[in-house]
């Protein structure tokens, strides 16, 4: 029986010639990421565990970004706890504040992710690295501990869910709206233990940006994975950004999966997802006017340079609504740097918003733009659970960076086409 | 092994955020995050919880972040087990992970309603609705998931054997 493309990963790094869905697997681990909310429960759980040290002090990847720079004492005590063991374990990877980035952007960005690995990370958008043809998925605190000492992690060998992306989207449609259309279509537990497989000529128009945030909310459908083929554009970003050496697996023909859909990209529009759930999707226009408090550009969803180009298109000569709070966070040093270069952070200023350095902050009600009672925001990011970003009685509307943009022009949920 | 206890009911999609807001992860101490537990989607919890009850809940419980936070706020409350029809896939292997039972059982889902007193026998996966005398047959625990659980989490299980 032929298999899929995760499928083939994942045999590929058990030793063994095949598998199937279901069957339970070790497999040797490229890479293992953690955070400063996760890590610090995972150093504390690999401290009880009778080993020496960790597996490999270069396939570790520790990226301190949710609460960072620190947001208060207790935030600083655990960065300072994974601070101190990744000089104490020699970690390579280690970003400090001034290098890193929010990780699923970073990451890639630093080369440490290519085709054909097996990835685990003590946080849930780890799937992001599919967009390159890699294994990834999100795991909790343990596995991380466990993972940082054996470079093993055992798996259930998903089965699959088959999107066929044909056509070219439209000027405004974007990655997100793909992704968003998806959960809206199957659920958030619609891919529960599969994994998103993509494939199809339609590919070839969705930049990597795109691709990395279409990766990155397979988790937001229940998915374990979600991954796309190699094709020329992941070659080239592989080629561009990473000096080690990347494995191509493709699916078999005859690979079996539990169902294939066919999305014309051309025939998508933009997508917003209602409070309080990502498969709560609306099309921009099927919606009446609502009002909002905030907008929230960035995250490892959108925090991209494609996306930060996006909305200064968008903001370019024009002026945030009166009263609206307007928040963008580059989501990497280099991604910042290079919208400095590129004028977008004067554009961003300009138009009345304000650029903070990279962080998770509010897209997990962190800090740096928390919502009050009754307040609404438009975010570019994944997540519109009660609370998520404040105040339970806030609300949480997941858009594109276009329509986060324009709904910052308007005070209203837009998109740029009514500007 | 056995949980008993009354119940806490829960619907549909039941997320990590909701189980531990984010506001409270710049602490990793059981004890603090406990505290918060279910806070935004119900206050009273942490003041009516007492040792052993259970939390009943619909489908895709614990959906979202991969916080391991959100199982140790749980059982840290006193929650024996937790019942779902179904859960999200990193929540099932971080509960295990670190010592909170919980068993997929649509039919107990839908049969068990708050307030409820609920006993589980996880040699058997046999639940038992001990109000409404009703029983569900769940998923047994196999022997290993019950040292794990036992050890209190898989490291002091793998520390043990």
């Amino acid at each position: 029986m032929g298999m899929t493309m995760t499928q083939k990963i994942l045999a590929a790094h058990a030793g063994l010639e095949s598998v199937e869905a279901g069957q339970l697997i070790e497999a040797d681990l490229d890479l293992v990421l953690g955070n400063d909310i996760t890590s610090p429960v995972a150093i504390k759980e690999m401290e009880k565990m009778k080993v020496e040290g960790v597996f490999d002090k270069d396939k570790i990847a520790l990226v301190p970004d949710h609460f960072v720079p620190n947001k208060d004492i207790k935030s600083a005590e655990h960065c300072k706890c994974v601070r101190e063991f990744a000089r104490r374990n020699e970690i390579t990877n280690y970003f400090e504040v001034g290098e890193m980035g929010i990780e699923h952007a970073l990451l890639p960005e630093k080369g440490l992710t290519v085709a054909g690995d097996v990835i685990i990370g003590a946080d849930s958008h780890t799937c992001t690295y599919g967009a390159l043809g890699a294994f990834s998925t999100g795991v909790g605190s343990t596995d991380m501990a466990a993972g940082m000492a054996t470079g093993k992690a055992w798996f259930k060998v998903p089965s699959a869910l088959k999107f066929i992306l044909t056509g070219k989207p439209s000027k405004w449609v974007s990655g997100k709206d793909v992704i968003l259309h998806i959960i809206g279509m199957i659920g958030v537990d619609g891919a529960l233990y599969k994994s998103l497989e993509f494939t199809g000529d339609g590919i070839q128009h969705l930049s990597m940006d795109d691709r990395f945030t279409i990766a990155n909310m397979a988790i937001e459908a229940g998915a374990k994975n979600g991954i796309f083929p190699v094709d020329a554009a992941a070659a080239a970003y592989m080629k561009e950004h990473s000096a080690r050496p990347y494995k191509i697996y493709e699916a078999d023909e005859d690979a079996v999966y539990d169902e294939e859909y066919t999305i014309d990209l051309s025939a998508l529009k933009s997508t917003v997802a209602f409070p309080h759930l990502p498969e709560n999707t609306h099309t921009l226009d099927e919606i009446d006017e609502i009002a909002i408090d905030q907008v929230v550009i960035g995250s490892c969803t959108n925090g991209r340079l494609d996306d930060l180009r996006t909305a200064a298109e968008v903001l370019k000569g024009r002026h945030v609504a009166k009263g609206m709070r307007c928040i963008i966070i580059p989501a990497t040093q280099k991604i910042y740097m290079d919208a400095m270069e590129e004028g977008l952070l004067k554009t961003f200023i300009e138009a009345g918003a304000i650029v903070s350095t990279p962080t998770c902050g509010p897209c997990l009600g962190g800090y740096m733009g928390i919502l009050a009672e009754g307040e609404r925001c438009v975010s570019t990011t994944n997540r519109n659970f009660v609370g998520r970003m404040g105040h339970v009685e806030s609300e949480i509307y997941l858009a594109s960076p276009a329509v986060a943009a324009a709904s910052a022009v308007t005070g209203k949920i837009s998109g740029p086409e009514e500007l | 092994m056995k949980a008993k206890g009354n119940v806490f009911k829960y619907g549909d999609n039941v997320d990590t955020d909701v189980i531990i807001p984010a506001r409270y992860l710049n602490s990793s101490e059981a004890s603090e995050l406990a505290q918060h537990c279910m806070e935004d989607i119900d206050k009273d919890f942490v003041n009516k919880v007492k040792k052993g009850d259970l939390i009943v809940a619909d489908k895709n419980f614990g959906c979202g972040s991969s916080r391991e936070h959100a199982p140790i706020a749980i059982k840290a409350a006193g929650v024996s087990c937790v019942i779902a029809e179904t859960f999200a896939r990193i929540f099932y292997r971080n509960a295990i992970n670190i010592g909170l039972p919980i068993i997929e059982c649509p039919e107990a889902a839908k049969g068990i309603s708050a307030g409820d007193e609920v006993e589980v026998d996880f040699d058997s996966g046999i639940i038992t609705n001990l109000t409404t005398k009703k029983s569900y047959q769940g998923q047994a625990f196999p022997p290993f998931m019950q040292k794990i659980i036992e050890a209190e989490g898989l490291i002091n299980y793998i520390n043990h054997k």
